[in-house]
Parts: structure tokens; sequence; C-alpha cells
């Protein structure tokens, strides 16, 4: 039983991650109909932006906010420069471009900051806080809260402030909220600057547990895919709880399954995502789009 | 002097060209020119899914590791020649990729997109799982063929030949394929789908045909380059290989048969000369072409070729008509 909670709370400390990057995705799905593949690497970016400013003598805190600011600025460049002039492309261009971002992002990091394994300091202290026998360890906690914390943040942000709610408005009916003065193509790019916070933030605390490389977040972005998709890419709501859901079960699975361990990882992934995706397409809270031909 | 008379010169030319080769240039050269054809037939695979059915596939590297590996496995373990490797692996491939395209028609779009590059992630896992075929991380080393009959050939030369006779014939395949009835099927299925099934098209059956044709010519791709090689290794089929893939398809021309061509030779050849840049390199060169390519040439080098052919003929064309009867001119233009 100790066991148990305790995988389920480290179920849940991984969970905030792939919540995050679920919401980063789902963020950028709702406004522009496109899934960005490079929303990982454009993570795994900013981390090392975070590890250099560390380098440098930055106090941890000062780092993550200055990296959350760097990130913000590089996701708006990104949309404005290079999304932009494909807004009315087919879908497969659009994929295509955010593959290309991809690769540049990962060849990019090796160029600078080389293959080699970094270590990566938690804000956290190391020792484990101990619940009658349960052993809890601080860095999940610490990364529970923080999860929780921006998410409260942007919960706030979207319903209660003009810009969110102009925001969400650009999202739902670019053409009336274009008609009410609300300048749509900078709402899609501040869309894209806050999915690249929330993907800084994942990025920064998976970092200390996986030691960052340029392939940082590969397995974090199969694992966002699979929480989206049971979340329902539809639902900013849904796709948290399956992030939490999906770190919980991937946990769980790891544990108590003997023949799958952490080496069959991403299949578990691939089988999560194939499997909602037959069952319920549109995920657990999605709503279903009625197309008219 | 029809254009198609024109074009058939041009591919025969090409073809003796192509013959000749092994002849003319050094073993290293050869092997890379043998990989460029491995690629062609395995984007040829991707753009009649991708390009002429509409349908995304992140994850072709799949299929080409399915090939590669069922093809070394045959060799390491039963000692099958590797001749019979590669129709198994091709047919093979097609009942996979048949299976895969099954569950592939209820999704859409994205969600393909997502499934697909899922795959491409999860292949090198699954791979290293099943140990006791795959030899695990350690992979499979394989002896290169010698050529048969005691032809005086070195084995580079006669992979070469090997390959280049599996790409001509597939290629001719695949071109009948696409420019007859079922070609035109495919193609309507991309452009209106209610619309074609209204004209009794069969929707699905042609969408899992093509995933099974298509995931064939990946395999058979993977177990020449298997053979070429001599060696497969989990690694090597990450989801960089099925970007890879991808990057030649959109470079070559995504509906196009030569665009294949044009799309191998750029995969095979930039990263070489970019490597000298930075190990990094390549993939930056990649995904700036990529971007940059979506925005001048969605059609791709193949595209922007018959672009320009047209406009030299018409040009022509035009003008010999203005100078020979210039009353005409006026009405017909």
């Amino acid at each position: 039983m100790d066991i148990f909670i305790q995988q389920v709370v480290s179920g849940l400390a991984t969970g905030g991650i792939y919540a995050s990057v679920a919401l980063a995705l789902v963020m950028i799905y709702q406004a522009t109909d496109v899934v960005n593949f490079a929303q990982g690497e454009m993570a795994m970016f900013a981390t090392y932006i975070c590890w250099s400013l560390l380098n440098a003598g930055v106090p941890y805190w000062g780092a993550f906010l200055a990296t959350l600011g760097i990130a913000f600025a590089g996701g708006v460049v990104i949309e404005r420069v290079v999304i932009r002039p494909v807004e009315n492309a087919p879908i497969l261009s659009i994929v295509i471009v955010t593959l290309g971002l991809l690769v540049i992002c990962n060849s990019l990091a090796g160029w600078i900051w080389t293959y080699v394994q970094k270590p990566f300091p938690s804000p956290f202290p190391s020792t484990p806080f101990k619940v009658g026998e349960i052993i809890l360890g601080a860095h999940d906690l610490g990364q529970i809260g923080i999860t929780l914390l921006v998410l409260l943040c942007i919960y706030l942000f979207f319903r209660f402030t003009p810009l969110g709610l102009a925001m969400r408005a650009a999202a739902q009916n670019p053409l009336s909220s274009r008609l009410v003065g609300i300048r749509v193509g900078w709402m899609l790019a501040l869309g894209w600057g806050l999915a690249a916070v929330f993907g800084a933030v994942a990025g920064m605390m998976v970092a200390p547990i996986l030691t960052l490389e340029p392939n940082l977040m590969g397995g974090v972005q199969i694992y966002a895919f699979a929480a989206a998709t049971l979340g329902g890419f539809t639902s900013p709501g849904g796709a948290v709880l399956g992030g939490f859901i999906v770190g919980v079960v991937e946990n769980l699975v790891g544990t108590y399954v003997g023949f799958i361990g952490t080496e069959l990882k991403f299949t578990v992934a691939l089988a999560m995502i194939i499997v909602v995706l037959l069952v319920r397409p549109t995920g657990l809270f999605g709503s279903s789009l009625v197309k008219r031909v | 002097m029809s254009s198609r008379l024109a074009r058939n010169v041009g591919i025969l030319a090409l073809l003796v060209l192509a013959g000749a080769l092994p002849f003319m240039l050094s073993n290293f050269r050869l092997f890379q020119f043998t990989q460029v054809y491995i690629y062609a037939i395995a984007i040829l695979g991707l753009n009649m899914l991708t390009g002429y059915n509409g349908q995304f596939s992140l994850g072709h590297g799949a299929f080409y590791a399915v090939g590669a590996y069922v093809s070394a496995i045959m060799m390491d373990r039963w000692n099958v020649p590797y001749g019979w490797t590669i129709p198994v692996a091709g047919v093979l491939c097609l009942v996979v990729g048949f299976l895969f395209g099954l569950p592939a028609l209820r999704l859409e779009g994205l969600y393909l997109a997502l499934a697909t590059f899922s795959l491409a992630l999860a292949v090198p896992q699954i791979l290293k799982y099943f140990e006791h075929w795959t030899g695990g991380s350690q992979g499979i080393v394989l002896t290169k063929p010698g050529a048969p009959f005691g032809l005086p050939l070195n084995p580079d030369q006669w992979l070469y030949l090997i390959t280049l006779a599996v790409l001509v014939l597939l290629f001719w395949l695949g071109a009948n394929l696409l420019r007859g009835r079922v070609g035109r099927a495919i193609v309507a299925i991309r452009d209106n789908h209610i619309a074609a099934e209204a004209m009794g098209v069969n929707s699905a059956l042609y969408k899992s045909l093509v995933f099974g044709v298509s995931a064939a010519y990946t395999g058979v791709a993977g177990a020449l380059s298997a053979s070429v090689i001599a060696f497969v290794a989990p690694d090597s089929f990450n989801v960089f290989l099925s970007v890879t893939l991808l990057i030649g398809s959109v470079i070559g021309g995504l509906a196009s048969i030569s665009g294949a061509i044009y799309g191998a030779l750029f995969i095979q050849f930039v990263p070489n000369w970019a490597q000298d840049i930075s190990k990094a390199a390549p993939w930056a060169i990649f995904g700036v072409f990529l971007i940059v390519f979506m925005y001048v040439m969605p059609f791709g080098i193949a595209g922007a070729i018959r672009l320009l052919w047209i406009r030299m003929t018409r040009s022509r064309v035009s003008q010999e008509g203005r100078s020979a009867v210039p009353s005409q001119a006026h009405t017909t233009t």
C-alpha cells in the first residue's frame, strides 16, 4: 500500500509535466487547429537557456523567471515569423513546418550545447518527506505544487482578465472577434507565447530527473500527446486531467505489470493514443465538431 | 516530336547512365548511390500515401524497420538467400500496412499524424524489447552478398545493380498504378472523398490498400538496406528516419513519381556536405529547407521543374503561333 501511494504521488508529479505540455498543445490546437509537433523541443531549448543563465551565476528563481520571459518572447516570434505565412495553408503544410521547427530546435541545441548530458539543479531540497511509512520526494511535491500554481494562474488569467477573454474569443470565433476590434493575429501569437511558457515550466521541472540533453522531451512529448488525446484536444481542463491520469497510469503500469517495465514506455503511450482514438476519438471531455459538407 | 517521346528518350538515357555508373565510380560513391535508390523507393511509397492519397504518415520509418529486420532475421537465422527475403519483406509489410490502415481509416488528418508519429517514436524500443529475435541494441551483423555465377563484379557493384533493377521495376509498377484507374480513384479520395464515394469509389478499401502498398514499398527499401549496409540496429530506425523520409518526400514533391528521386538525392547528399560544418548542421539545414520549401515551393523540386517546363513549352508554342499566323493570334489568345 505504501509503495502504491508513493507511486501514485510520483505519477502525479510526472503527470503534472505531461499536463503542462498537453495544455500547451491544446491551447495552440484550439486557437489554430494545429498540433505543434515542436512543443517539446521548444521546451527543451528553453531549459537549455535556463541552464546557461544558471551557469552564468544567476540565482535559480531569477533564471527561472527570466527563462519564462524568454520562452514567451520566443513563442510569439515563432508564431509571427514561421507559422504566420502558412496560417491558411493545408494542414499537411503546417504539420511539416512544425516538424521543421522540431528538427531545427533539436539540432541547434546539439550545436550550441553539445549532446553531452548535463545535470540540472532542482530548486527543492533533496531530503524526502516522511508521512508515517510513506516516503515522498521533495522534488515530486514541489513539481506538483508548481504545476498547480501555473494552472491556477492561467485559469484566473483566462477567466477574469479582458485580455484572456479576448484570446478566448479569438480562438472561438475569429471573424466576429475581428469585427468587435480584437486583433486576432496578435491573440494567436500570445497563445503561442503562453504555450511556450508552459512548455518551459515542464522542461525545467523534468530536467533534474532526466538530466538535460537535446532529446530530453521526446518521451514527455509523446505522453503529452497521449494526455491531450485522452482528455480531448478541444478541452483544456480535460487535457490537464488527462496528463495526471496518464502520469499515474504510466507509473503504476511500470511498477506492477512485470513485462512492460520502463523498456516499453513509448509503446505504452502509443497504445494509449491508438486505443483512445479508436474508442472515443474526441477524448473524454472533447466535443466533436459537426461539419457541413 | 511529342513531349511524351522526349520524356521516354530522357528516361532511357538516364537508365543507360545509371547502368554505367558502377564502372565509373569508386565503391564508396557507388554505395552512396545505392542508398539514394533505396531512399527513392521508400519515398515513392510515402508519396503514394501522403501525396496522392492525402493520408499523413510521420512514421514510415516503422515499415522500413520491419522490412530491414525481416530480411536480416531471415538471412541470419535461416540462411535464406537475400534475394528471397526482399519479396517476403514486401509482402509482409503489405499485410502489416493494410492492417495498420484499417484503424487509420477512422483517424482524420492530424490524429493520423499523431498516431504515426508515436509509432515512429516507439519503434526502437519495440525492436530492443524482442531481443531474442532482433539481437537487442547490438543489432544483427550480416555479410554482404557477392555476385553470383562468377560475374566479375565486386559486392558493391552487384548490390548497386540489384537495387537499380528493383527501383526500375517498382517505379514502373508504381507509375502504372498511379496513372491508371486506381490512381485516379486514389487522388479522387484525397481531393473530395464524399464525391469520390458518390462516384462509386470504395473509399475504405482503397485507403487501406494504399496504406498496404505504401508500406510494402518502404519495406522493400528497408530489406534492401539491410543487405547493402550489412547491419541492422534499433537506433538507426528512430523517429528521425521517419522525418528524413518525409523531408525527402516534401523536397522532391509530394504528389509526384520523379520527385522521389530528387528527394532521395537531397537526403543522401546534402547531409554529407553539411556535416563538414558541424555534427548538428545537417538537421538544422534540413529543418530550414523544410520550412522554406513549404513557403516557396509547396510542390517540391518536381513541381518546380514541371512548372518551368510548362512555361518554356507554352511560350515557344505561342511564339511560333504568332509568327506563323499573326492574324489568328488575337482571336486565340
